[in-house]
């Protein structure tokens, strides 16, 4: 029992560390209706912007408060420089363009910095977190803590009056440009509070399992918990991160014995695909409806 | 000025509806063919084997993409795991001593039924959330493979070929390998060419303009889905096959991951989504290009004209691959075919600059 317990512990602390990846493509996609499939590379990036700045003699919450306007101006930039120029393409074009992002940053981050782990040190220390008879993993427990954080705000920022713009923005471009907002902008801030979410993850996943180009495979797993919460829902996010995580620990603590390992991407991979047969919209997602 | 027009009269219906009706289209596809033909006479042997022959499968891979992608607008993120089921059924029907024609067909009809589960997928949801389900489809590929021994041997473990013939002629020199490839690749090149005339053709066409407006003029969306996936996944899977037969001669899990598919995306896109001829570019120019470039930047650097460290230098081609995806998206969205096609139209009419139509 208190190995299924842990199991579920660690499996909810890790699945809100997946929220933090996974609101970002929130954010991008509920403003402007592309997948990002580049975020797991800007979580990357963000890592690398921390690791790096500390290298430089920052410490560590300094490091990340400057990677975090670094990222953000980031966010812009992809914005500006890529994404605008692909209105109105079809979404092939769109999602291959993220990707490509994916590939060129994969590659342009390990290439500046070296391929070896970077190790992250934000002071949570290395001894398990104990509840009971429950060991937990200090640095997630912290992650999960941010995570929530950063799912309140990111659902209090939308009541502001700048979120009250975005809600709109990802309602309807034409009617919002109609009404004067600029939706090039809504869209290109959005682009940066992901790259300020990318800091968050790849501070905290970083300092879990090193700043290395492997957190750019965090992107598949946040790809599932946005199609299991819905891809534009922030509740969606936090829910779907919590039954992502529960059952990508749960059930491989228990199978992976069985079949030799990693069942982790096969649990991700049936929770996208039975999601998208049953409910493509996901638990929270908003269902469009068609017209010819 | 190559290719004139003046005096092309055509007199019957059968020369306007020919596939190509111009006489210069005719004469380059036949130089094209007979270089193909005589290239193991010409070429070296690492020139053949390293370049020519992936060249020639990827462009086939990317072509069966194309069929699906390009002119039924199904997006396939779990392409390599199509390919992957090919070569791995052929492999081991060859090792039960099945002859290779049999085992390349019955890779194909493998394929094509697991394919048409990822299609399962499509006649539910379209765009964006038939990548999801197809990459997720990708993985789960990938896994059974890796982690059924029956099938793979293991994570880390490859499978050798075994010796076989194609046709009474042993699979054992370069030119026969190279040839049996050359084989597939114009028939799949004239089965993609000729299906747009077809009403399977236009079917798909119009399925991918818009499947409801499809469904509203009698296009079965269902059926023509399905067909899409099945007739696409089968030429992947022999493909696939002939990939292990012909160029890897061994196979691992990890020639068919995720990456190989964002690969021939890639190259479907950096061609031109829907031509033939952007088959071709596009594969050439992602398999090649990188390469190329690398060499370059390598001779810079040696010659002291550019000083990099040797972890960017081992990155660089990933960075050249992305930014060229980004390149070709953000400056020619409709790739190297549209600028083959404008460098053809020009020289059409040349040398006036434009005609009326």
């Amino acid at each position: 029992m208190s190995y299924f317990l842990e199991l579920l512990v660690n499996g909810a602390l890790t699945g809100l560390m997946y929220s933090m990846v996974a609101l970002g493509i929130v954010l991008i996609y509920k403003s402007s209706g592309v997948l990002n499939f580049s975020q797991g590379a800007l979580v990357m990036m963000g890592g690398y912007a921390v690791w790096q700045l500390t290298e430089w003699g920052l410490p560590i919450w300094l490091a990340a408060a400057a990677a975090l306007v670094v990222m953000f101006l980031f966010g812009l930039v992809i914005e500006r420089v890529l994404l605008r120029t692909m209105v109105g393409q079809p979404i092939i074009m769109i999602v291959m363009l993220t990707l490509g992002l994916d590939v060129f940053l994969r590659g342009f981050g390990p290439g500046l910095l070296g391929t070896e782990p970077k190790q992250l040190d934000i002071g949570v220390g290395l001894a398990p977190l104990i509840m009971g008879d429950i060991l937990a993993n200090r640095t997630y427990a912290v992650g999960a803590l941010i995570a929530l954080a950063l799912v309140v705000l990111a659902l209090l920022f939308f009541r502001t009056r700048l979120g009250t713009k975005l809600r709109a923005v990802s309602d309807d471009h034409v009617s919002s440009w109609s009404v004067g907002i600029s939706v090039e902008r809504a869209v290109a801030i959005s682009w940066g509070l992901a790259g300020l979410c990318a800091v968050a993850g790849g501070t905290l996943w970083g300092a879990a399992q090193g700043v290395d180009w492997s957190l750019t495979a965090l992107l598949f797993p946040a790809v599932a918990v946005v199609i299991l919460g819905g891809i534009d829902s922030i509740v969606g996010a936090l829910l779907g991160g919590l039954i992502i995580g529960i059952l990508g620990s749960v059930i491989p603590g228990y199978v992976d014995s069985m079949v030799g390992g990693s069942t982790r991407d096969v649990v991700t991979s049936l929770v996208i695909l039975l999601t998208i047969l049953i409910r493509p919209y996901g638990m929270f997602g908003r269902e469009d409806i068609e017209r010819i | 000025m190559f290719y004139r027009l003046s005096g092309v009269h055509h007199t019957r219906y059968s020369q306007t509806r020919q596939l190509w009706p111009i006489p210069a289209d005719r004469w380059q596809i036949g130089i094209l063919l007979v270089l193909a033909l005589a290239a193991p006479l010409y070429m070296s042997q690492l020139y053949l084997s390293s370049y020519m022959l992936p060249w020639l499968i990827f462009s086939t891979a990317t072509l069966s993409l194309t069929l699906l992608m390009g002119m039924a607008g199904q997006l396939h993120f779990g392409f390599a795991a199509v390919m992957a089921i090919g070569a791995y059924t052929s492999i081991h029907l060859t090792r039960f001593g099945v002859p290779l024609e049999l085992a390349l067909l019955c890779a194909g009809l493998m394929s094509a039924v697991i394919g048409c589960l990822f299609g399962a997928a499509a006649l539910r949801v379209k765009g964006l959330y038939l990548v999801m389900a197809t990459l997720a489809m990708q993985f789960l590929v990938d896994w059974v493979i890796v982690n059924v021994t029956a099938i793979s041997g293991g994570a880390v473990a490859t499978l050798q070929t075994p010796k076989v013939s194609f046709l009474f002629i042993p699979l054992e020199s370069l030119a026969a390998r190279y040839y049996l490839a050359l084989a597939w690749t114009v028939l799949v090149t004239l089965l993609i060419l000729n299906i747009k005339r077809t009403s399977l053709g236009r079917a798909l066409v119009a399925v991918r303009d818009k499947d409801f407006a499809a469904a509203v003029i009698g296009v079965n969306i269902f059926r023509y889905k399905l067909l899409a996936f099945f007739v696409s996944s089968f030429l992947g899977g022999v493909t696939g096959a002939i990939l292990a037969f012909c160029f890897y001669k061994a196979v691992t899990p990890s020639q068919f991951n995720f990456d190989v598919t964002i690969q021939l995306v890639a190259m479907a896109l950096v061609g031109g989504l829907g031509s033939v001829i952007g088959g071709f570019l596009g594969a050439g120019f992602v398999l090649l290009v990188p390469i190329v470039l690398l060499n370059l930047i390598a001779w810079l650097a040696g010659t002291g004209w550019l000083s990099i460290s040797t972890s960017m230098m081992a990155h660089i081609p990933l960075m050249l691959y992305g930014a060229m995806i980004i390149g070709f998206l953000l400056f020619e969205p409709l790739g190297l075919a549209k600028i083959y096609d404008n460098a053809r139209k020009y020289l059409l009419v040349w040398p006036f600059r434009h005609t009326q139509s």
